[in-house]
């Protein structure tokens, strides 16, 4: 069953032909060409493919395409203007905290919505707030602190 | 401490630059298997076996086909045509590409369905109506060699049981006879079980053959191009694919840790089908795929540590079953069928010890692989350090006391091991002391006294490990007869901008970052303008890859040392330049100067653009430097780890509360780098130590095969961890550099295993394998009662 | 892991909803969050015919205080009860339990009607159901009616639910001074489906005699379950130490888990006499 969706993806508005069963993922990955959403499990427990969903962390292999109709979604590729950094880009890159970088998207896709709900997050509470994103490489000590860099700059920011 | 001789904005050896290849990944630009899309691309995807052992009586593909999209259905029997169904592995065995008759292990590849896009090919795949005749498996691996168990391999020529092959190192004779006369003799059976790595990226590939060109194009999920291109065409050199009509390119990698070094059938089956089909086909694993096939480990060990009364140790012996599944599919060095496992006598001094293992059929998938450590120094290391704790334990010594007085001391480097091995440095009490000194060792031994008294678990575990990595001298490391060097190739261009091509594969290293600093620290041409290139056969010099922490070793010495030709040839130029002779002229970094003047010079940019455009008569034009690294010795990486963790009775929660590592991998070139390796390696040291294993049922049936339950820790798993390095150069390595990417991984589980059993000891308890588990505590308490 | 074919269908209504379930039929499946349903769906675990998307109905998330009840919508996400400033306040257990559940970016789509109407023993949300004696409204062609917590989980993945019927609303007692409630559950690791979990609520009177007690279990059953023996045991007495310990030891002997790679049978008992004895002094503690 073909369906079409009209929405905005990193601020441009589209309208698809999607199948019933279509993921979002894919939709996003294939269809629209946006390869930094990443797949890494299928089973909704690694993170890869997190995006935002009206402003909501969400894992896209477990979303269906036809139900974002009418949503706002953004991707690692719409949260800065090329050539310049997000401050959470900016303090992943200062704090080392990406190796292989294939997780890397989906934790800082999950990290806006994080720091947009707690501004001034303890390391606790960062280590539980990316708790559905796996990283195999960099054991998470430089995340966290890269999540801790970004929410002072983001808080100078917008005092 | 090491001193760096560069600026910062040069940013040589010993600088925390920031790594130049985080931008594409920061922006959603990285380019992995899965983001290239090509022409008319198809996809595929295998049909998998549900049974771990059964006879394949029928394979109909009309359901299949019949969907609108299938193109093909491609059997075991159909590559058989072509003599494409079995595959040569690493070490001379063979493997099946497709069945034609037979699958032997759970979740084998029977065939694989093509189709135009990924829906369609996963519902033909669910199309295909395959019969089987299930049969008994050989799951059990001490099972494997009993009289009635099956012959698993019966189309091997001579093979009568299901044993792959013996291996034996040392002087089993003597150590018997130490072990016998010895006052304190130690025993236990430490087994490791089947771990994957799981790296968040799975493996997958796009073939594309072109019929015209008679070219082959494969963008591969590997950790070692060149060798897969030779492979290949070894492998299909009778079809037509020829070597110098391979191209391989490894596009970022989504984490290697050893999973992406063997060539897996489905790899061949996609070369295969676009070479028939004459259009590009993508085929990408999902993660169930990918955790059922490969593995790391598997080896129990039964181990032996002799010692006077005092505690000093006197001999180890080792007598090992591995695992292999139907075939051996290691990835080990042709003349190492185990890998480096003789280095199981460890960081200890003493004369006498013997190795042995038998490796075995069963019905589980093929691998031997890595997991963050190649070479079966994990094992190796985990066997030897439970043993010193339980001879710690057996004579009442503090383990960290007991260790001290057993070390090869700083003054008997390079030391030759009771196995072979030759240490070439370290400074082991040094770095157990800073380690003690870091975590607080002797407040915690306090603390846990009283802690004792109140009848609470507490325990502090050690682990001294020593790493052999970088393979490896030519004499002795070959994969498939390749020596096991590593290159660099380096073009500095008439602007003074450099790019260096390399034999080796980032995984998420960082080599474009360090490789950029060897050579800023050899040429003093700044990092920031060196371009790094690697993974693309049709570029880059031949190399062997990256694996078993060997690029620093091998593709960093080669980087090196092309750079000092390119240094001596630029001497030349300058002092042509500055019109002295050649004996008259000094370097320092980034220039050269005149002896006794040093007002007259000429920069490193000024020789390169006269290496083009004012040439020293007689002199070949350009500034390129090549080198092949054959190294002369292997590197010893070392290190010291200590963990503290607090056990619930009741629930049998453990609680790690500090970890402590101190690394010794000689020069750093970036230390940010490091210490980010260090911590990555950490984690997945836990992860064995307290989480992961594949788990099988009596059937072969894999219990696990999901992220669901297959355990890898999170960020609240994984602990805050602490970090510090003691600086042994190594004395053979041109910077003095050592690996060290897989140094936690091998130190790690041991600390948390012997930390964990030293909470429990007052309970009894001598030994639990890891994974240990709160369930697995729990019960382990319940036994002791 | 791709789903296989089925037909979308979009209700806007629940009058929607239960037109398109009657003309699907019996093999038509209605996904709110997706979470739990989604990913048997991509193992192939499940087939549906036609799936009826009931997330965009307007009118069913909400939490508030009415008529002496709390009244949770359906269609209320997992973040939005950790959020919630009335249950942070009142209702703590349900803090305790979100937090628990999955992940956080799971728990942005996954609701708590889902997670109840799944009808899973592993799900957290029917322990705490259990524990806060809930009342589950649910509406179907026919109209609403009224489904006690101790009459929905008839089996694995089983409620009393029609396949034409929704759960619309939750409602438990009010808050009332002198009660408290606690939930925790042992996980391999976080965002894991329990080992074992454990649910307490109880109501104690001016001289700390307990008045109610709901004691419900996660994981250790085939269905979600109820410690009706401690509970009775509790029930109209001071809650002492001793009474806890019995307590605790009737949650081990009465819970019927199996050993699977979650554990041993011996260890989920132990770890379920622990939890219960913990989760009944938590909420004692609340209470006082």
């Amino acid at each position: 069953m073909k369906h079409e969706i009209t929405l905005k993806i990193n601020g441009e508005s589209i309208t698809k032909e999607v199948d019933s069963r279509l993921l979002l993922v894919h939709f996003i990955r294939e269809n629209l060409s946006l390869t930094g959403t990443h797949i890494g499990c299928d089973t909704s427990n690694c993170g890869a493919c997190t995006i935002l969903l009206d402003g909501k962390s969400i894992k896209a292999c477990t979303y269906l395409a036809v139900r974002a109709d009418g949503s706002e979604i953004t991707t690692i590729e719409g949260i800065a203007e090329d050539g310049t950094n997000h401050p959470i880009q900016k303090a992943f890159h200062d704090q080392h905290a990406l190796h292989c970088g294939f997780c890397t998207p989906g934790i800082i896709m999950r990290s806006i919505d994080f720091l947009e709900h707690n501004p001034n997050p303890t390391e606790e509470e960062i280590r539980w707030g990316i708790s559905g994103n796996l990283c195999r490489c960099t054991g998470y000590n430089n995340i966290v602190k890269a999540i801790k860099q970004a929410a002072n700059e983001m808080k100078n920011e917008t005092v | 401490m090491f001193k760096c001789k560069t600026s910062p904005e040069v940013g040589g050896m010993g600088h925390s630059v920031k790594r130049k290849e985080d931008a594409r990944f920061l922006h959603g630009k990285g380019n992995y298997v899965d983001d290239v899309k090509l022409p008319g691309m198809l996809s595929m995807v295998m049909v998998r076996s549900p049974y771990a052992y059964a006879k394949i009586k029928n394979i109909n593909k009309e359901k299949a086909l019949k969907i609108d999209g299938v193109l093909a259905v491609i059997t075991g029997n159909d590559l058989a045509q072509y003599n494409l169904h079995w595959m040569p592995t690493l070490l001379s065995d063979t493997q099946m590409v497709l069945p034609t008759d037979t699958v032997m292990h759970q979740s084998q590849e029977v065939c694989a369905v093509i189709a135009t896009d990924r829906y369609t090919a996963v519902d033909g795949a669910e199309a295909v109506e395959i019969d089987y005749e299930p049969m008994q498996a050989v799951v059990d691996p001490f099972k494997a060699l009993d009289e009635d168990a099956p012959l698993l391999r019966p189309d091997k020529e001579g093979q009568k049981d299901n044993q792959i092959y013996h291996w034996e190192q040392g002087d089993r004779d003597k150590t018997d006879q130490v072990i016998s006369n010895a006052d304190i003799v130690v025993k236990e059976r430490i087994y490791l079980p089947r771990i994957h790595v799981a790296s968040i990226e799975t493996c997958g590939c796009v073939a594309s053959y072109d019929k015209d060109t008679k070219k082959l194009t494969v963008y591969l999920t590997t950790q070692a191009p060149h060798a897969i291109r030779t492979v290949l065409a070894l492998v299909a050199g009778h079809v037509g694919l020829s070597e110098e009509k391979i191209r391989v390119i490894a596009p970022d990698i989504g984490g290697g840790f050893g999973g992406k070094v063997p060539v897996h059938p489905s790899y061949v089956v996609a070369i295969a089908a676009s070479f028939l089909i004459g259009k590009p086909v993508k085929w990408i694993e999902d993660r169930s795929e990918n955790l059922v096939n490969g593995f790391a480990r598997d080896y129990h060990m039964d181990c032996e540590l002799a010692a006077n009364k005092d505690g000093k140790i006197q001999a180890f012996k080792v007598k090992t079953l591995a695992d292999h599944g139907y075939t051996d599919a290691s990835a080990n060095p042709s003349k190492y069928p185990t890998g480096m496992f003789s280095i199981c006598t460890g960081s200890y001094d003493y004369e006498h010890a013997f190795a042995e293992l038998d490796a075995v059929y069963t019905n589980k998938v093929p691998g031997g692989v890595a997991y963050r450590c190649s070479f079966r120094v994990t094992e190796a290391a985990h066997a030897i350090e439970r043993m010193v704790d339980k001879l710690a334990l057996k004579i009442g010594k503090d383990p960290a006391q007991l260790r001290m007085e057993n070390f090869i001391k700083k003054d008997q480097f390079p030391y030759s091991s009771p196995l072979g091995w030759n240490y070439d440095s370290g400074d082991y009490h040094a770095t157990l002391k800073k380690a003690m000194e870091m975590v607080g060792y002797d407040d915690y031994k306090l603390e846990q006294a009283k802690k004792r008294k109140e009848g609470k678990l507490m325990g502090i575990g050690i682990c001294t490990f020593t790493e052999v990595v970088g393979a490896g001298p030519s004499k002795d490391f070959d994969i498939l007869g390749i020596a096991m060097f590593d290159s660099a190739d380096i073009t500095v261009h008439p602007t003074g901008k450099a790019m260096a091509r390399f034999g080796t594969k980032s995984q998420g290293q960082g080599h474009e970052t360090t490789y950029a600093q060897i050579l800023a620290e050899e040429l003093g041409i700044s990092y920031n303008d060196i371009e790094i290139e690697e993974g693309d056969t049709d570029t880059a010099p031949y190399g062997l890859g990256t694996y078993a922490s060997r690029s620093t070793p091998t593709a960093g010495a080669a980087a090196a040392i092309a750079a000092r030709k390119l240094r001596d040839k630029g001497k030349k130029i300058a002092a042509h330049l500055l019109e002295v002779s050649e004996e008259d002229i000094e370097w320092e970094v980034g220039k050269y100067f005149v002896k006794g003047a040093p007002e007259k010079s000429k920069t490193i940019q000024d020789v390169a653009f006269a290496a083009y455009t004012n040439i020293p008569p007689g002199m070949e034009p350009g500034f390129e430097a090549t080198h092949y690294y054959d190294p002369p010795n292997l590197t010893f990486p070392n290190g010291a780890y200590i963990c503290v963790v607090e056990v619930e009775e009741a629930t049998g929660a453990i609680d790690v509360k500090r970890f402590v590592a101190i690394d010794d991998c000689g020069n750093i070139i970036n230390p940010m780098i490091v210490e980010g390796q260090v911590h990555g390696g950490l984690t997945q040291g836990i992860a064995p130590a307290m989480y992961e294993g594949i788990e099988y049922d009596d059937e072969g049936n894999v219990l696990n095969g999901t992220l669901m339950d297959y355990l890898v820790p999170t960020s609240v798993e994984s602990p805050h961890w602490e970090t510090g390095h003691t600086i042994t150069p190594s004395p053979h390595h041109p910077l003095g550099a050592k690996g060290v990417a897989e140094s936690p991984t091998v130190g790690a589980p041991p600390a948390i295993a012997n930390a964990i059993i030293d909470a429990l000891s007052p309970l009894g308890i001598e030994h639990l394998d890891i994974p240990i588990t709160p369930a697995k505590v729990w019960d382990a308490i319940q036994a002791h009662k | 892991m791709i789903p296989s074919n089925f037909n979308y269908h979009k209700a806007n209504t629940l009058k929607d909803a239960f037109a398109l379930s009657s003309s699907l039929g019996e093999e038509a499946k209605y996904m709110s969050g997706g979470h739990s349903l989604l990913p048997m769906m991509k193992l192939r675990f499940a087939t549906p015919t036609d799936i009826i998307d009931i997330s965009k109905i307007e009118g069913l998330s909400y939490i508030r205080e009415e008529d002496n009840l709390l009244k949770i919508g359906a269609l209320t996400t997992q973040v939005e009860m950790e959020r919630s400033s009335l249950i942070e306040e009142k209702y703590p257990i349900f803090k305790d339990a979100s937090k628990l559940i999955a992940d956080p970016a799971v728990r942005n789509c996954g609701t708590i009607g889902g997670n109840i109407a799944h009808g899973d023993a592993a799900n957290d949300q029917p322990s705490l159901m259990i524990a806060l004696r809930a009342n589950f409204v649910v509406e179907g062609p026919n109209g609403k009616r009224n489904i006690s917590v101790d009459d929905f989980f008839h089996g694995f993945y089983m409620t009393s639910l029609d396949p034409s019927e929704i759960l619309v609303e939750i409602q438990i007692p009010q808050y009332v001074d002198g009660s408290g409630s606690a939930y925790h559950k042992v996980e391999r690791k976080v965002g894991d489906y329990a080992t074992s979990g454990a649910a307490v609520y109880l109501e104690l009177d001016g001289s700390e005699y307990c008045k109610q007690i709901g004691i419900g279990l996660t994981n250790v059953s085939a269905t979600p379950m109820r410690l009706s023996r401690a509970e009775d045991l509790l029930k109209g007495k001071v809650i002492s130490n001793e009474l806890i310990q019995e307590a605790g030891k009737i949650a081990s002997e009465d819970c019927e888990p199996s050993s699977d790679l979650r554990g041993s049978e011996a260890y989920k008992r132990s770890v379920t006499n622990t939890l219960t004895k913990d989760m009944i002094n938590a909420a004692l503690g609340r209470a006082k």
